[in-house]
């Protein structure tokens, strides 16, 4: 099981929060403008990195808050955890959430 | 390609085995292929294999960047069912079912297949009323399934706890007859010799790390580990890593891939003469010719491909286990381990070819793809050959997605994936 670091709260069990999936995927615009297929890339279409994936975490069964986590899938190492709308690189240099 | 017999193995026998050869050479890879398929586990030497005999292509390389049937093929459970509840999946579900059927007489080779009913439980009136669909459904595609009351599902499978008074009570099961277990091994075994008795190179050892396109597009080169290798076609059959090659082609899918967990325990007399299921309390169990019982976990909630998973999510099944089987409750497991699934949003595979000539893919098949071995390398071998689909893989493509014909299955299994 990971143990999880929850910006708000700290380390907490993997059981008490759930997945959000792959971070960053914004809306692709208004519906009548967007394309089946940027539709499809956005609703179905995943980096499924292998390596350092940007993801969403929501700590659910706790303070209830969403926020992002850079998590190594080859090891299942956090490498950062940081806010919802933060940039992963940079906060990725800093290890840490401020 | 030395053939196995009763007469072979007794002459063996009386000669100290020592006239057994290696079931499949330790090919070199050559500079150029017609096609190269990406992935050693049962689906991709099974197309390696179709492609060879059906449709007469012989200059084949299987590459693998481990060892052969290391992977998922070598990790699920085994079960083998055809009872999906959309036309198109069984469809797909029972030409590989009628496969195996006949499997170890084709390839000469004992895939131990083994038909002794899967029964899938039905605790709430909503499981009965989901699983009676399936019925109905399975009988008007012709996929046999049927539904039992708890005395009769007791009948089949002595060990099961029909008590009412347990958190989730059996209220009733559904059979299918003709589903049942083989040998996972000797899937990917078999598939290798025959096809390499054919003339198929398989490889192992040799990761893909690039995917290189000529000036329009379609495919012109693998790189490898194991040096350059040319090739117009390639199949990939990557199971857990099809992202990681796909991504490589700039081609992005419909796909996250997730730790499956399962687990078996010391070896025990006969007592479990079927597969029992239960999609509503996550339990999969069935018996495995050495006496282990062979259990199912869920998966992980998170992409990962570390091949490892937690033990909550085993616990999780086990206390399943242990209502539903109270007799195994002091029985104690041996081993456990992951491996890593592809998961599609509708929990159907894609089999089809991609936006880039000359790449197709075999993907996608989640938690349940060892069932459908046969069937999916016999449509995929079919797709390369002939640059389309199979009418039996027509469905399954990756433009569903865009065009909103899901082969939603995982609402149909109404399971918590």
């Amino acid at each position: 099981m990971l143990l999880i670091k929850c910006p708000y709260c700290g380390d907490r069990p993997e059981l008490e929060f759930a997945y959000g999936g792959e971070a960053h995927i914004a809306r692709p615009g208004a519906q009548d403008q967007v394309s089946p297929e940027q539709w499809a890339q956005y609703l179905y279409a995943r980096t499924n990195t292998r390596g350092v994936h940007a993801e969403r975490w929501r700590h659910l069964h706790g303070c209830g808050r969403f926020f992002n986590a850079l998590r190594d899938t080859t090891t299942d190492h956090f490498i950062a955890i940081y806010e919802v709308g933060g940039a992963p690189t940079a906060i990725a240099r800093t290890h840490e959430f401020p | 390609m030395q053939l196995f017999s009763a007469l072979k193995l007794l002459k063996e026998g009386f000669s100290g085995q020592r006239g057994w050869q290696a079931q499949w050479r330790s090919a070199e890879p050559k500079p150029r292929y017609d096609v190269v398929i990406v992935g050693g586990g049962g689906h991709g030497l099974g197309a390696a294999y179709y492609l060879a005999s059906e449709h007469g292509l012989t200059n084949i390389a299987v590459l693998e960047k481990g060892w052969i049937g290391g992977g998922n093929t070598g990790r699920n459970t085994t079960i083998i069912r055809s009872n999906y509840l959309f036309a198109e999946s069984a469809a797909l579900y029972d030409h590989a079912l009628k496969l195996w059927e006949h499997l170890s007489q084709v390839l000469n080779y004992n895939v131990m297949f083994s038909p002794r009913g899967v029964m899938m439980l039905a605790h709430t009136v909503h499981d009965e009323q989901i699983i009676k669909r399936h019925v109905h459904a399975n009988r008007c595609n012709g996929v046999d399934n049927e539904w039992l009351t708890p005395e009769e599902a007791k009948a089949f499978c002595p060990a099961l706890n029909i008590a009412q008074d347990i958190r989730y009570p059996v209220i009733g099961a559904a059979l299918q007859r003709r589903g049942g277990t083989a040998r996972h091994d000797a899937v990917a075994w078999g598939y290798a010799r025959a096809a390499d008795a054919l003339g198929v190179d398989i490889i192992e050892n040799c990761e893909v790390t690039d995917v290189l396109r000529a000036a329009d597009g379609a495919i012109e080169a693998l790189q490898t580990s194991r040096g350059l290798i040319r090739t117009r076609k390639i199949g990939v059959s990557a199971a857990g890593n099809t992202s990681v090659i796909m991504n490589k082609a700039s081609v992005r899918l419909p796909l996250e891939s997730f730790p499956l967990q399962a687990l078996v325990s010391e070896p025990l007399k006969p007592a479990l003469p079927c597969v029992v299921m239960s999609n509503g309390i996550h339990a999969y169990i069935s018996q495995s010719d050495k006496g282990e019982l062979v259990i199912g976990a869920g998966t992980d909630a998170y992409v990962s491909y570390t091949q490892r998973g937690a033990l909550h999510v085993n616990t999780h099944t086990l206390e399943a286990i242990c209502e539903l089987f109270p007799r195994f409750r002091r029985v104690r497991m041996l081993r456990n381990w992951g491996g890593i699934v592809d998961v599609t949003p509708d929990r159907s595979p894609i089999i089809a070819k991609t936006s880039v000539p000359g790449l197709y893919v075999n993907c996608g098949w989640g938690t349940g793809g060892f069932k459908a071995t046969p069937g999916s390398a016999h449509v995929f071998a079919w797709t390369i050959a002939r640059d389309e689909p199979h009418p039996i893989n027509a469905p399954f493509t990756i433009e569903r997605f865009r065009d909103g014909y899901l082969i939603d299955e995982a609402a149909a299994a109404a399971v918590a994936h």
